[in-house]
């Protein structure tokens, strides 16, 4: 069938180019995953401990993703233009269970194949960076069997065909982000963020679950229908969405349920509080999980379910949405919060919220392209901060994060780490031509275009509070006169105490004897190694990877460089799924009408859900081919089918000759982008769509002008007051939280995150655990004690004369009657909670039997 | 249909009895020997229903092996076979109206909900072809689970009930 | 033959079973008295069988047979524990739950 099908697509015009690498993209999941049970076996038997094991895995994937994505192209580019480039997707079916059929697969499309490049690519050097940061930890090859793990994680949920197998990718991230996060948990403020995270993540995990029943539940019949794949297929699911069959509660509540997934697990407000805390993690961890790749898996979702939210949400043509209300939030608090932070770490750490909210934003308001393009600049450049503010805690600063006591003019002392660092910045802050520009001056830019004003406004605030505090952590570490640690001090005993614990927030006073111990054997070797003299660049396995990815930085933006015209945008071309109308794919490859069709190449994607292997995109090709006229094929049309017939498996054939579209539609179709399509608009009359049309804002240097302008005057601005602030002490900012009012309580409502973490913890946590109890003991301390206080206090005011008679025998009965009364609700309920099985059993029937006339006389 | 149904009332006459029995006796040796009593009933009953192979599986497992692990439970436990003082709690009476409106309800609901509905005439017995058919192909999954929970039930009892 | 004779005899026998689970002190008479409770849904399951022609109900009521047979296999040996170290197997004495 495969090179049957592959003779006849040679034929084809339009035919779509495959190959090895986008074809078997399935095994890259399955080398990381495999060199985790190598690790976690044989590692610690190895030369390396293991860590070789993940380092080669990581750049076997690191090749093979290269491969794909570069065959990927190669098939763009064999498209005719307004083509529909069919993801290369296959299944095998995973188990079956009473007529439920799940799958395993791959689904690759430009989209996959973005983040899976980045995540091979940060793995990679994350995992060379660790070889050096983490060298004699105590759990070394755990450590790199767990950052394995978790890149196996990533990718499997990146090139899913279905929601199981993303859900099983997401979860495995959870806990190596989970692993991860607690490595040295000996502290128990890392397993405690650790433990944070986790059940952050997985409040909103529940999401994730509940949107994929609920979608399951209400497209399985369509896609069964029309593209015989299961309602978890993500291909299907897209169809589906913009098909105009479900209604509106299913997939609005559906969507509804996927953001709360994706609230979780990118940090969106107000669930982002676990992502600072997850800073606890060693460097590495932060960089490749918590910045650049596992908290994109919730914009990943978005924009690879974007049909679902686009419907769900109702993107197109309005205003504001749940997305983008999510987004620009969390734009503004999380780079507020960015200013009161001396970790440097947390300072990235709100960056990286506040940048998932630039995403997050722009998804919702359609940008696609701009947001899926920041996922990938942004890994880069924030991925290098993370490193970057690694080797200043590896080198410079004695493993202390904290920028005002340990920090201060390290430019001198290490070169190379200031550079990129000051790069990385530049990239963040969007300065023109690094690579953040391209894709976060595009975000803000459409926002706008679409509709969006007041978010476009939110995005420019946020690009201005961006430069603003990227500006006073580049001063505070690398300029300034040296303190503390940076300036070669010792702290032989107390300081051992201070900066001895290498990640975690430095400062905050916790437990210092409890984990001195445990952090002496892990970290002993800095102390030998940097104790004895000053701040210095670190060595070549954390440069290096530094250097690369400063240069992508500057680099990576070009890949879609709107300003420079349309022959720059690649990525728009490589990755934007083409909102065009594609023909009923499987009822018209089964058509009878096609005589020359021989048996084996007819595909089996008519009984696609139980063939044991479906290659779609083949067949697709062939499809297409078929489909169109000879009149069609000259003037290169596309797949525009107008005049089809209802869509029904009977009537593949006519459908098939439907698809020989007139000339006069594909002269309006071949410029989809500047006409419109009507994906995600109408319901398309024959055939489906994959993706929804996207508006795309026309690139003004104007608009560019004037949000660099804003980004120079944070940097400006902020450069100055760093300077009065921090090196110069002027009186007017020095203690200006202190003297007004205003800003001290704006200052400590910033510093406490705006008591979110108290509101979780302290009420909704404990308000879960203990409520019975906790009501129960207010309402004894405040009601009860109120009325017995209150009738005391009221008896006396009245009168004194009383006493004697009335008030003795009133209020002494008041109280004791009140006390009575307490303790005969006590005693009233005491019995039920008798410890007795038997008792129990009986309240249960009892119970069920009094539901079950209450059921009856509801239903009669 | 006649015949079938003089059975279904001798032997579901002999079921409620035995099942009352084993509620109310003194002794835990005849509870358990009732029990097997009403354990056969519900065999008769699903041959009644043409399931001869769930009746068959009855009555190897419940009447086989269950039933064994009763008797040594009950030996296990207390030396004394004889009748026993006080095998009901103190608060037994509890279970009169909870048992009672239970049934009422559940009597309604039947009643209301299936009335005089009869069950097919001649249905053809299931085969245990039929059976495996559907446990190996559709209710795989399960049967694995159900696989692990016996494993699992198996290790339990060996580490909950050795001595050491 | 009605359906509802067999559900009935069903409903009989599950009530007889929460009236033993209910009025037992003796752990091992509870066991049995979940015993009936669970022959009674079998038996609704093996009637509904025949009532929908579909094999399912069978299959289920195989599996319940087989959870049946594991929950009366660690039910006994928990009953053994208890007995072994309070030399007791009533029930009302252990309230270790009490509230």
């Amino acid at each position: 069938m495969f090179a049957a099908s592959e003779a006849a697509a040679e034929t084809a015009a339009v035919a779509l180019k495959s190959g090895w690498f986008l074809e078997n993209a399935w095994i890259i999941p399955i080398i990381p995953a495999v060199a985790f049970a190598l690790i976690i076996f044989f590692g610690k038997k190895l030369p390396m401990k293991g860590s070789e094991l993940g380092v080669l895995s990581m750049v076997a994937t690191l090749v093979l993703a290269g491969g794909a994505a570069f065959q990927w192209i190669d098939r763009v580019n064999s498209a005719s233009e307004g083509q529909y480039i069919e993801p290369v997707i296959r299944s095998w079916n995973w188990w079956q269970s009473g007529g439920f059929d799940l799958s395993i697969g791959q689904h690759m499309d430009g989209l996959s194949l973005t983040v899976l490049v980045v995540v091979a690519f940060i793995s990679t050097l994350v995992q060379i960076y660790s070889l050096e940061y983490l060298r004699g930890d105590r759990r070394y090859t755990h450590f790199f069997a767990s950052l394995t793990l978790f890149s196996a994680g990533m990718m499997n949920m990146v090139i899913a065909d279905n929601m199981i197998q993303l859900i099983l990718g997401w979860e495995i991230m959870g806990l190596c982000s989970f692993m991860l996060i607690g490595h040295w948990w000996e502290d128990k403020a890392n397993s405690r963020a650790a433990l944070k995270a986790f059940f952050t993540t997985r409040t909103g995990d529940i999401g994730l679950l509940v949107g994929t029943s609920i979608l399951f539940f209400s497209a399985n019949s369509w896609t069964q229908e029309h593209l015989g794949v299961s309602g978890f297929s993500i291909r299907g699911l897209s169809a589906w969405a913009l098909s105009g069959s479900p209604g509106s509660v299913a997939i609005t509540a559906g969507a509804f349920a996927l953001f709360v997934a994706c609230i979780g697990k990118s940090g969106q407000f107000p669930l982002h509080t676990w992502l600072p805390d997850a800073m606890a993690g060693p460097t590495p961890v932060s960089s490749l999980l918590h910045s650049s790749t596992m908290v994109v898996a919730g914009v990943f979702l978005v924009a690879r379910l974007f049909p679902v939210f686009y419907e769900g949400m109702n993107i197109y043509g309005s205003s504001m949405n749940f997305i983008t209300l999510i987004g620009g939030i969390t734009i503004i608090i999380a780079a507020l919060l960015a200013f009161v932070q001396d970790d440097i770490k947390k300072v990235l750490a709100y960056s990286t919220v506040s940048q998932l909210g630039y995403m997050m934003m722009g998804l919702g308001a359609g940008a696609w392209l701009p947001a899926v393009f920041h996922i990938f600049t942004h890994a880069f450049f924030k991925a290098c901060l993370f490193l970057a503010a690694g080797s200043v805690s590896h080198s410079g600063s004695h493993h202390s994060f904290d920028m005002k006591k340990d920090m201060g003019g390290l430019r001198k002392y290490m070169p190379i780490t200031f550079v990129t660092w000051v790069i990385s910045t530049l990239a963040l802050c969007g300065v023109f031509p690094l690579s953040g520009f391209f894709s976060k001056d595009e975000i803000i830019d459409n926002v706008g275009y679409a509709g969006y004003d007041i978010f476009m406004i939110v995005g420019l605030v946020g690009a201005f509070m961006t430069a603003a505090y990227m500006t006073r952590a580049t001063y505070l570490t690398f300029f300034g006169e040296p303190r503390g640690a940076a300036a070669g001090e010792h702290h032989e005993e107390a300081g051992h105490d201070d900066h001895g614990h290498d990640a975690h927030a430095a400062g905050h006073g916790h437990g210092h004897d409890a984990h001195a111990a445990g952090h002496h054997d892990d970290h002993g070797h800095g102390h030998d190694d940097h104790g004895s003299h000053g701040p210095h660049e670190s060595n070549a396995f954390i440069t290096v990877p530094l250097v690369i990815l400063a240069t992508l930085a500057i680099g990576a933006g070009l890949l879609n460089a709107t300003p420079f015209g349309e022959k720059w945008e690649n990525m728009k071309k490589w990755i934007e799924p083409r909102p065009v109308v594609v023909g009923d794919v499987d009822h018209a490859s089964v058509g009878e009408v096609r005589g020359f069709r021989t048996a084996d190449t007819l595909p089996a994607t008519q009984d696609s859900a139980v063939s044991e292997e479906t290659v779609l995109t083949e067949e697709t090709a062939v499809a297409m081919e078929e489909g169109v006229s000879p009149e069609a094929k000259a003037a290169p049309a596309p797949l525009m089918a107008t005049a089809a017939p209802a869509a029904g498996g009977e009537e593949g054939g006519e459908e098939a000759i439907a698809y020989a579209a007139e000339d006069g539609h594909s002269a309006e179709a071949g410029g989809y982008d500047s006409h419109g399509s009507d994906c995600g608009k109408k319901t398309p009359e024959a055939g489906v769509c994959y993706a929804p049309y996207v508006k795309h804002a026309p690139f003004k240097w104007a608009k560019a002008a004037l949000s660099m302008a804003i980004v120079f005057a944070g940097l400006i601005l902020s450069w100055l007051v760093s300077v009065q602030l921090y090196t110069r002490k002027r009186g007017f900012f020095v203690g200006l939280t202190q003297k007004n009012k205003l800003l001290a309580a704006g200052h400590a409502f910033l510093v406490n995150k705006y008591y979110l973490d108290h509101l979780y913890e302290k009420i909704i946590v404990r308000g879960i655990a203990h409520p019975i109890a906790k009501g129960a003991y207010w309402i004894n301390q405040n009601i009860l004690d109120g009325i017995i206080n209150g009738t005391g206090i009221g008896a006396k005011g009245v009168a004194r004369w009383v006493y004697r008679n009335v008030d003795q025998r009133v209020v002494d009965g008041a109280v004791n009657g009140s006390g009575a009364v307490a303790r005969g609700a006590g005693g009233a309920l005491r019995p039920v909670q008798s410890g007795k099985v038997n008792q129990y059993g009986a309240l249960l029937f009892a119970a069920a039997a009094v539901a079950g006339l209450v059921l009856i006389i509801i239903n009669t | 249909m006649v015949a079938q149904n003089i059975a279904f009332g001798i032997v579901a006459a002999i079921m409620v009895w035995g099942a009352l029995r084993v509620v109310t006796v003194k002794n835990v040796v005849h509870a358990a020997l009732w029990l097997v009593l009403v354990l056969a009933g519900a065999a008769a009953q699903y041959v009644i229903l043409a399931a001869e192979f769930v009746a068959i599986t009855q009555v190897l497992v419940y009447i086989g092996a269950v039933m064994v692990l009763f008797l040594f439970g009950t030996m296990l436990t207390r030396a004394r076979i004889g009748a026993e003082q006080e095998l009901n709690n103190n608060s037994w009476w509890l279970g009169v109206p909870s048992a009672g409106i239970l049934l009422g309800v559940i009597t309604l609901a039947l009643v209301s909900g299936f009335g005089d509905e009869e069950l097919p005439k001649d249905a053809a017995v299931v085969t245990t072809q039929e059976i495996s058919d559907q446990i190996f192909g559709p209710y795989l999954l399960p049967f694995w689970a159900l696989s692990f929970v016996l494993l699992v039930a198996v290790i339990g009892a060996i580490v909950l009930a050795r001595k050491d | 033959m009605l359906v509802n004779q067999f559900l009935i005899l069903a409903a009989v026998l599950f009530c007889i079973g929460v009236y033993g689970v209910i009025a037992r002190r003796n752990a091992v008479m509870v066991l049995m008295s979940i015993e009936l409770i669970l022959n009674s849904v079998n038996l609704n399951l093996i009637a509904f069988a025949l009532r929908n022609g579909s094999v399912d109900g069978h299959i289920f009521a195989l599996y319940i047979i087989a959870v049946a047979a594991a929950e009366v296999g660690v039910g006994l040996a928990l009953v053994l524990l208890v007995y072994r170290n309070r030399k007791s197997i009533g029930l009302e004495e252990l309230s270790e739950m009490k509230g």
